[in-house]
């Protein structure tokens, strides 16, 4: 009994210690992904979701990779006071340990742009994130209708 | 002075305070406060400029009066933004139910050059029966975004191009006078009500 707890102590230090001390991207945990169906491919597209950071490090998250676009990026909508919206990359964006940061409609969203291929409704497609820390994290998004609110339809 | 007294005394102030911020906000940013002048859309009844709806008809401010009206702008390649507002107006208008059968509901493109005829029926044909898509050149579309007071701009993206829009969606009433607007991302509590408002004017003019 003691042996094993000894082991089991062990074991975690050896294998916990190396994985603590990456910068924690392996900490991010991805909810609520989703997407809107696309007309044609001439369109951007846009994608969302909520990125977690339950570690004990900030996490950067400094690009995008998906077979499914040529360039996708995160790009964010901003209305100034006049109510005009205009949109532009955002570039890297850090999360806080403990902290969340949702790409959500009228505020970031993973833009899409060149399209491969046209987004069905009710398919999904692989979304890499790549982070500062080199690791990489890829996400199945949900491919909803064009006339989608939120994750859930 | 007691205790209590001080309590009841330090409670009324505090009340008294509590409620003229209250009448406060309500007057200057609450439902009350005054649209700004120099930014309100002309009367429908005094815009000029001509456009082609969706199913290729010719249509203009004229078309809209005598019934309320929902006006926004806004372009088919608009990844964000525009989707989201036609989705939050398609679940305006579900809430509303056949209120809102006579309404028009006009979706005007700032980008005529993409959104042609055939894009603008395609693509209003996913969201609510009720959108409309209106489509002209570019002189006339500079002439409709005018008299709304409505702004938009052409950006070039990375070989490509994006338009900065005014992305409020704009009430008149029956008679064409403007209402109210709703800004971009509104909570449909306050966006309900509004649209409410106009429909309930005309009844009561119509009677």
């Amino acid at each position: 009994m003691r042996e094993s707890t000894f082991a089991a102590v062990a074991f975690s230090i050896l294998v916990g210690l190396p994985t603590a001390s990456l910068a924690g991207s392996e900490d991010i945990v991805i909810e609520d992904a989703w997407s809107r169906a696309s007309i044609g491919t001439n369109r951007p597209g846009a994608a969302y979701m909520t990125l977690r950071n339950t570690g004990s490090d900030p996490v950067t998250l400094v690009g995008l990779e998906t077979p499914l676009a040529m360039m996708p990026d995160i790009h964010e909508t901003t209305t100034d006071s006049n109510g005009v919206s205009s949109m532009g990359p955002v570039g890297e964006i850090t999360i806080l340990p403990g902290e969340s940061v949702s790409l959500e409609p009228g505020g970031m969203h993973a833009m899409l742009m060149r399209l491969q291929t046209k987004m069905v409704e009710g398919e999904t497609f692989p979304l890499t994130l790549n982070f500062a820390d080199g690791e990489t994290l890829t996400v199945d998004v949900p491919i909803l209708g064009i006339a989608a609110r939120g994750p859930e339809g | 002075m007691n205790r209590r007294t001080l309590l009841t005394y330090g409670a009324a102030v505090s009340g008294v305070v509590a409620l003229t911020l209250f009448i406060g906000w309500w007057q200057v940013d609450g439902p009350s406060a005054p649209e700004p002048v120099a930014q309100r859309p002309l009367p429908l009844t005094q815009m000029e400029f001509q456009m082609t709806n969706q199913d290729g008809a010719t249509v203009g401010p004229a078309t809209l009066i005598g019934n309320p009206s929902m006006v926004f702008f806004g372009f088919t390649y608009c990844p964000d933004v525009c989707p989201t507002t036609l989705s939050d107006i398609s679940g305006w208008l579900d809430n509303l139910g056949n209120d809102v059968a006579d309404m028009n509901v006009v979706f005007i493109t700032v980008d005529p050059e993409r959104d042609t005829v055939d894009a603008m029926a395609e693509y209003v044909s996913y969201f609510h029966p009720a959108i409309q898509g209106w489509s002209g050149t570019l002189e006339e579309t500079a002439r409709a975004a005018a008299g709304f007071r409505a702004s938009y701009e052409k950006v070039a993206t990375d070989g490509d191009y994006t338009m900065n829009h005014t992305a409020s969606v704009f009430l008149f009433n029956a008679e064409g006078q403007f209402a109210s607007t709703i800004d971009y991302h509104e909570a449909r509590e306050f966006a309900v009500p509004k649209i409410r408002r106009i429909l309930a004017r005309t009844g009561e003019q119509s009677s």
